[in-house]
């Protein structure tokens, strides 16, 4: 069974990708292709397991509390599509 | 000026005698790479830098210095575009360098330019470029392989003696082996990631193409070691891996891996794989057949988490502070929805949205959390093999490169390929491919994995195996 | 309140901790710079750029864990909460999810009634701040200003157990006391350095399952908190009573109309998609990082406050206020350790004297213009008989004057006083003579003349005189007895 149009929705937007209902049919086909291939996850024996998040089951290096960086704003406000008086710009936004 | 190259030692050597100078190497190098444009295996070459670059490389010392080659275009270099192969950075300049860079900039190495990628690093072919696919010099109508395609082909084709690569889940290797090169992917943590444009952050990792693994072997020496910017970088000393190439072999047991010749791998390639492990077999090492029972369950572990952590590492790409940005937004969220649809692939779609699918309320436990059981089990199947034996070996890819879009339509066949190389990043142990014959004029790879920080003992094996063998010596025809 | 409902409200108390760089970046986290200028390649997320834990930052959420007993987990997990808003420039905040570096605790409030209520603290997490948007400077487009993007935050948790404004309040400024104390927040609420997420729900009284719940975000002063929480209690009231269902929904507070109403919600269906951070592996926190702590926290406000009233004999009132900040509870024991046995005393004068000063000049304590030592002796002479206290408070208003030390202003303007017997009595005697008649008559049984006489005295002695000896000396010479 197919990803429904709803849910497929609702994870284009979690994932902010515009998609024309034109493309649903095709995008649920293709996702629900891949989703099945997980299938066979639920056939493992993972009984007491503890998750692994990070190979070799490292912990966190720390850094000192220093300043270390300067001021590089005009630099990286340079980078943005739009900005302006040293802020970035986007569409107003309503709270 | 064309001509491709002989080993770093030997390039070392003519410079040091002044036979030859870095700007020489730089012009040959930036020759070739006009000469073999039409591999489309760079998607920017900068003569002006790469020249500048070798003036300064004249004052550095060790046996990379004056050395040509290309950097990966996942790496951030200051000044210069940084794409990642992706609309959505096109026009991006990064303003610092990555670790890598800073590396190989700091050891007097000369970057001619950018290398062609899969998106993001998400592929296996390199047809998910937002710059045109790569062509493999051993057959034009084929794949490099992916992601590190261009690094690959520009190794293969003789345009540099070797290229930076990242490995996320076989993104060296499978390349390597398509194109008939070395390439070395380092334990998680070895290589810093700092500047290297993350794909899946816990799978992540930087190396090498060459020629060789004694190639191999100096820019490992030159990439590896702690970087306090990355907070997963490893803090413990490197080894000294020049040091150890020439160690024998006697002793030395291989776990060949039963699984890694399961079905879907060709034939011709096993047997070409057998071949190579019956000459280290000759070289004293004792093969010995191991088991990895969840295998299987390496490419749907993968295929959930690497998403997931892709979905949530590619949502800076907001069209806010730099990158694509949509035409007259109508509104916040216009802007977003628009700006990414526009900028990123099909492949990256897809991605993003399986693993937002999979981290999502209800779906997480079944998935995510599900998959990141199964790589510990994955993990634990090695450090059990590993208990026996001191390398586990097999195919890198089960099949030679294939045709140019023969699986660009089916992403699971294209997933499947990866098979045999997955599992060591959700393990995060060290890798190599070194070639191992060829099938049909077509490169095959052997893929050696070792246990954590012992890439020593990989460069150490496969360099005994090229000192008695000459597939990563050959070249493909028209590029000798 | 109706009688007929409980109000049940939990606090999300978000504290800046007090670091010279970011949680995850090198750059500075100094407040009212110019937009931008400190957001570092780290905190505007580009490609590339990876997060690295500050320590101080950490050490400071063990020195909170170890203030309220809380358990300081050995291993604890940065995870990232998914959402995009212009505000957070990776699309995920950087929080602990599911293993906080702080896990339960509790925290003894005083709440205005004179009760002492315990307040469960269910986790206390490291977070990173999100950017600002700041909506009116532009026509048609929102600005954003990613200095904060990255500021270190503890976020402190509490379970839903408080039951009314006054003892939410109470509790926050308890908080604040604590963070401030243990040096860990600088507590400025105006620069949003402390500010509160307010969870309010309403029961039928008596009953135990919680009701649904709003939150009501950054409200960032005590009285908002108490004006907020008075009327969403009401408003849930109101709603349930004329048939309405509680939304669960976040609410904002507008300060001027003293209302709460609903926020537009950031992400249409709050999914966040919390996963543990690929690029932060586990934070391990060793017995030996918490002893460290341990061994370099001060005495704890409620602890300093109980031995003010049981070992110091000051009245729970003086206590309180002495321990409403370290610095003033410092300032105190630091007289104290100059003038052993006068507690009161110094407890009198720096909640009455200097607290005014202080106020009038409006200056924080660290900053007196009078120190504890330089008060300290001026106690001493008012104790010794020196100078009087009226005296004492002419002396101070110098010394905060810039004049010099107590003994210096006492000589230089010749306020020492007079105790010496037999000045006394020779301007006794110049009285006496002078009035005759007055001192016959007081002699002769009319007290009420004896203030005249004292009044004279004083007035011939600028008020130097020293009033017992006074006393004793004029019934003398004038012959009454003595009292």
């Amino acid at each position: 069974m197919n990803l429904d149009h709803a849910t497929v929705r609702h994870i284009a937007r979690l994932a902010r990708l515009a998609l024309p209902d034109g493309e649903l049919d095709a995008v649920s086909a293709d996702l629900t292709q891949v989703l099945h291939l997980f299938d066979e996850l639920q056939t493992a024996n993972v009984e007491g397991l503890n998750p692994l998040a990070h190979p070799l089951d490292v912990t966190v290096t720390l850094r000192d509390d220093a300043v270390t960086e300067t001021d590089r704003s005009e630099t990286l406000l340079a980078l943005a599509p739009e900005s302006q008086g040293g802020y970035y710009l986007v569409p107003k936004v309503i709270e | 000026m064309s001509a491709p190259f002989a080993s770093i030692d030997a390039l070392a050597a003519d410079l040091a005698a002044r036979r030859v100078s870095a700007r020489d190497l730089a012009e040959r190098a930036l020759a070739n790479a006009r000469r073999h444009a039409h591999l489309n295996a760079f998607i920017g070459v900068d003569p002006e830098r790469a020249l500048a670059a070798a003036e300064r490389a004249g004052n550095a010392r060790g046996p990379l210095a004056g050395i040509p080659f290309a950097h990966k275009d996942i790496f951030c270099t200051k000044g210069q575009r940084t794409t990642c192969a992706s609309h959505v950075l096109e026009n991006f300049i990064a303003p610092y360098d990555a670790h890598v860079a800073e590396r190989l900039d700091a050891a007097g190495a000369v970057s001619i330019g950018k290398t062609n990628m899969d998106e993001f690093a998400m592929g296996s072919s390199n047809e998910n470029s937002a710059f045109g696919a790569v062509k493999n010099p051993w057959d034009e109508a084929r794949v490099p392989g992916g992601s590190s395609g261009g690094s690959a082909a520009a190794v293969a084709a003789g345009i540099v003696p070797f290229a930076t690569g990242t490995d996320t889940g076989g993104s060296i290797r499978q390349p390597a082996a398509f194109c008939g090169v070395t390439g070395l992917k380092p334990t998680y943590g070895r290589v810093s990631r700092y500047g290297m444009i993350a794909y899946a952050s816990s799978l992540d990792c930087g190396g090498v193409l060459a020629r060789s693994a004694a190639d191999c072997a100096h820019v490992f020496a030159a990439i590896a070691g702690h970087d306090p910017r990355d907070a997963t970088s490893a803090a413990r000393a490197v080894d000294d891996v020049a040091a150890s190439l020439d160690a024998p072999l006697a002793g030395l047991r291989i776990g060949v891996a039963r699984e890694y010749f399961g079905a879907g791998v060709d034939d011709g390639v096993a047997a070409c794989v057998r071949e190579a492990l019956a000459e280290l077999e000759k070289l004293g090492a004792t093969l010995v057949d191991v088991s990895l029972p969840n295998a299987h369950h390496a490419i749907a572990a993968y295929y959930v988490i690497a998403p997931a952590e892709a979905s949530s590492n590619l949502a800076r790409y907001d069209g806010v502070r730099y990158g694509h940005r949509a035409a007259q937004p109508k509104s916040l969220d216009d802007l977003y929805s628009r700006s990414r649809a526009e900028s990123f692939g099909a492949e990256v779609k897809r991605r993003i949205l399986v693993g937002t699918y999979v981290l999502s309320a209800g779906y997480y436990d079944a998935y995510y959390l599900r998959a990141q059981k199964v790589r510990r089990l994955i993990a634990g199947d090695f450090a059990q093999a590993f208990g026996d034996v001191d390398l586990i070996a097999g195919p890198t890819a089960p099949t030679t490169a294939f045709r140019l879009g023969e699986k660009s339509n089916d992403a699971i066949a294209m997933y499947a390929a990866d098979v045999n190389t997955v599992a060591v990043n959700l393990a995060g142990l060290p890798a190599i491919s070194t070639p191992a014959g060829f099938v049909g004029g077509l490169p095959v790879g052997l893929q050696l994995v070792a246990p954590a920080f012992a890439e020593a003992r990989l460069l150490n094996v496969s360099h005994r195996l090229q000192q008695v063998t000459d597939w990563h010596a050959r070249r493909p025809e028209g590029y000798a | 309140m109706s009688r007929a409902w409980e109000a049940v409200i939990g606090l999300e108390i978000h504290a800046q901790l007090s670091t010279a760089s970011k949680l995850f970046s090198g750059a500075p986290t100094a407040y009212g710079a110019e937009p931008n200028t400190q957001a570092s390649a780290v905190d505007v997320a580009l490609p590339g750029t990876l997060p690295v834990p500050n320590r101080a930052a950490i050490a400071k959420a063990i020195r909170f864990g170890l203030a309220i007993d809380g358990q300081i987990a050995s291993t604890s997990v940065f995870a990232r909460k998914n959402y995009f808003y212009p505000d957070l420039p990776k699309g995920y905040q950087i929080s602990q999810y599911e293993l906080p570096i702080v896990g339960r605790g509790t925290l003894a409030v005083r709440v205005d009634d004179g009760r002492t209520i315990a307040v469960a603290i269910e986790r206390a997490h490291l977070e990173e701040d999100a950017g600002k948007s700041v909506h009116d400077a532009f026509h048609a487009e929102t600005g954003i200003d990613l200095n904060r993007a990255g500021v270190p935050l503890l976020e402190i948790v509490s379970a839903p157990v408080m039951h009314s404004a006054a003892e939410a309040v109470a509790y926050m400024r308890t908080v604040h006391t604590l963070v401030r104390w243990l040096g860990i927040c600088d507590g400025n609420m105006q620069e949003g350095s402390f500010r509160c997420d307010c969870n309010v729900s309403v029961r039928p009284a008596g009953t135990t399952t919680l009701g649904t719940r709003t939150e009501i975000k950054n409200v960032n002063s005590f009285r908002f908190v108490e004006k907020a929480i008075e009327y969403e209690i009401e408003r849930q009231i109101r709603a349930i009573e004329n048939g309405e269902t509680i939304v669960q929904e976040t609410r904002l507070y507008d300060p001027t109309r003293h209302q709460t109403r609903t926020m537009r919600t950031k992400e249409s269906a709050d999914d966040y998609r919390y996963f543990p951070d690929p690029d932060l592996p586990p934070l391990v926190v060793t017995s030996a990082d918490i002893e460290r702590e341990r061994a370099s926290m001060p005495e704890l406000p409620g602890a300093r406050r109980a031995r003010y009233v049981a070992a110091l004999a000051l009245p729970e009132a003086d206590a309180d206020q002495l321990c409403a900040d370290k610095a003033t509870a410092d300032y105190f024991e630091a007289v104290l350790s100059a003038l052993p046995g006068e507690a009161k005393l110094a407890a009198n004068w720096v909640l009455g004297e200097l607290a005014a000063a202080l106020n009038e000049a409006q200056t924080p304590i660290e900053a007196a213009r009078v120190d504890a030592a330089a008060l300290a002796t001026l106690l001493a002479r008012l104790r010794e008989g020196v100078i009087s206290g009226k005296i004492a408070k002419e002396v101070f208003a110098a010394m905060w004057n810039g004049e010099g030390g107590a003994d210096a202003i006492i000589e230089a303007r010749g306020l020492r006083q007079i105790s010496d017997t037999g000045a006394l009595a020779a301007v006794i005697d110049e009285v006496l003579r002078e009035f005759p008649q007055q001192r016959d008559a007081c002699r002769g049984g009319q007290e009420k003349l004896f203030p005249f006489f004292v009044g004279q005295v004083m007035k011939r002695t600028r008020g130097q005189a020293n009033p017992q000896q006074l006393n004793a000396l004029l019934r003398e010479k004038i012959g009454l007895e003595t009292a």
